[in-house]
């Protein structure tokens, strides 16, 4: 039995941890490129949720076959995620940017309370629901007492997450554009001088890191099935623990932290306590920092000059 | 080819520059000199777009660029080498070029000109895999100059390519800086606190003091001047 119910926190930590993985992305490419920590991100996350929701709950009226379903949602959340990022970027961080260092935070922080808000009034305050959408799954282990179960839900979470971290890792590291924004984290002013539009390259970032974060929301709303405007908030601040623990700035690095922050609440759930697992992502951060103050895959800034 | 008239920028409240004119003809080689802190590099900047002017005007082949945003400058055709050399330093040497290439057509010259950049600088190839941050200075400022040389300028600004570079490299650097004019027909704007090296080289020299010119010449002349030889050659200050 001890093996089986290990395995299925494996199995729950994995999936939690690839949603928190798709949210930390957008936080470290984002703090990469201008140094901000986008306290709406969360928010922005949430939005996806909705947005998902929105569209499965049309999609349901329909009688459109589920892979399709599930693509069109996927593309629909991106896409209308990805504009709230952009124009999160354009309104508040844009105008600030030759300001303090504070000021963009600030501002984050108010677009963060602007998203809730809006998503409020717009839907309400009421937790939303959602049918699941993909039934069913595997069970094995079943003569041990503890059956352990991987439902097609969960296959279908690590696999998209799998596969668009490795589409956006390759745009990072092989393309152009990868290549602009790798060198707009070093020093902007010098990547204008080299005929780059820097602030179409920070656009970008900010709907690379929405689009994925929306991806987030929507696994999130097939996973729980509920969802409301709050939600943004407490997965905004494990995502972000997620890729302070793996070196902010630092893409694997925020796969990694998102999974173990995943790992880390489930197993805290499953073998500790579930009323304190909110605490448990924030505890390993505190001890993991002391040992390695950038993270696990930060890089140290010292540069030979 | 390049018209720089009565530009003014300012640092907050510190006027930087009162009214530069300064001119360069196609094909020229053209030496700012100035001592620390007269402006020259603000000059540059303000070239590039980086800097705003909040006065006066510049014309680059009869459009005016004061009011342009330094990646549209690039395009047109004026690339800079700036101060203390700016290289990603945590990129490689090649993606430093292939940054370089960057408003060229995405980049479709990239194989032909790196040839190109092979031939003026040979160690570059040598270092092409390895981290920008990794080259001795005078790599560096190679690297820099490779890199703004990928954009295929027109012309190309210069900001103290000598400083803090082995002397035996800042000869090769010069002969590739002349090289550069003369073969690839880039027109080149040196700015350079070693007045005699960038005289001896350029066409044409200007001598900016707090933000304004005051004497201009041809590289020939100003290298005679007895106040430039006093100021700027003879170790400063001494009459």
């Amino acid at each position: 039995m001890d093996l089986a119910y290990f395995l299925q926190q494996l199995i729950n930590g994995i999936t939690l941890g690839s949603v928190y993985g798709l949210i930390a992305i957008g936080y470290t490419m984002v703090y990469g490129i201008i140094g901000m920590i986008n306290f709406a991100h969360g928010d922005i996350f949430m939005v996806g949720a909705f947005v998902a929701l929105i569209s499965f709950i049309i999609f349901a009226l329909t009688s459109i076959a589920l892979p399709i379903v599930l693509l069109l949602t996927l593309l629909i959340a991106m896409v209308f995620t990805a504009c709230y990022g952009w124009t999160v970027e354009k309104l508040a961080y844009k105008p600030l940017r030759k300001s303090f260092r504070l000021a963009p935070l600030i501002s984050a922080l108010g677009m963060s309370i602007v998203l809730q808000n809006y998503v409020q009034a717009a839907q309400g305050a009421r937790i939303k629901t959602l049918q699941p959408v993909i039934q069913g799954g595997f069970t094995f282990m079943e003569d041990t007492g503890f059956t352990v179960s991987l439902s097609y839900l969960q296959i279908f979470i690590v696999l998209v997450t799998i596969f668009l971290m490795a589409i956006f890792t390759i745009l990072i590291t092989r393309t152009a554009l990868g290549r602009a924004q790798r060198a707009c984290e070093q020093d902007r002013t010098m990547t204008a001088l080299m005929g780059i539009n820097v602030d179409r390259t920070i656009s970008i970032t900010f709907i690379i890191g929405s689009s994925l974060a929306s991806v987030a929301g929507m696994m999130f709303v097939m996973y729980y099935g509920v969802i409301d405007f709050y939600i943004g908030f407490l997965a905004g601040i494990k995502a972000f623990t997620a890729a302070v623990l793996g070196g902010i700035g630092s893409i694997p690095g925020a796969m990694l932290g998102g999974l173990l922050i995943g790992l880390i609440e489930v197993f805290w759930s499953g073998y500790i306590s579930i009323e304190y697992k909110d605490i448990a992502a924030f505890t390993v951060l505190v001890v993991v920092l002391i040992f390695f103050p950038t993270g696990f895959l930060g890089k140290p800034d010292i540069e030979k000059v | 080819m390049l018209k720089i008239s009565n530009i003014e920028t300012f640092y907050g409240n510190i006027q930087a520059l009162r009214g530069v004119n300064v001119k360069v003809e196609n094909g020229e080689i053209v030496a700012l000199i100035g001592s620390n802190g007269a402006g020259k590099s603000t000059l540059l900047m303000t070239v590039s777009g980086v800097n705003k002017a909040s006065a006066g005007e510049i014309v680059f082949n009869d459009k005016n660029i004061e009011s342009l945003l330094p990646h549209d400058i690039v395009n047109l055709g004026i690339s800079q080498v700036p101060e203390g050399r700016r290289i990603f330093s945590r990129l490689t040497v090649e993606d430093n070029l292939r940054l370089g290439a960057s408003s060229n057509d995405k980049g479709i010259h990239y194989s032909k000109d790196i040839k190109d950049i092979y031939d003026l600088f040979p160690i570059l190839k040598d270092r092409l895999g390895q981290r920008g941050g990794t080259l001795s200075g005078g790599e560096q400022q190679m690297l820099a100059i490779g890199r703004a040389l990928m954009a295929r300028p027109k012309m190309l600004l210069l900001d103290e390519p000598s400083l803090g570079i082995a002397p035996k490299l800042v000869n090769q650097i010069f002969v590739a800086i002349k090289n550069i004019n003369k073969e690839k027909k880039v027109t080149i704007f040196l700015v350079e606190q070693n007045a005699k090296k960038a005289l001896e080289l350029a066409d044409r020299g200007y001598v900016l003091v707090n933000g304004s010119v005051t004497l201009e010449g041809s590289g020939q002349e100003l290298l005679k001047n007895e106040d430039i030889q006093a100021a700027y050659l003879e170790g400063g200050g001494k009459k």
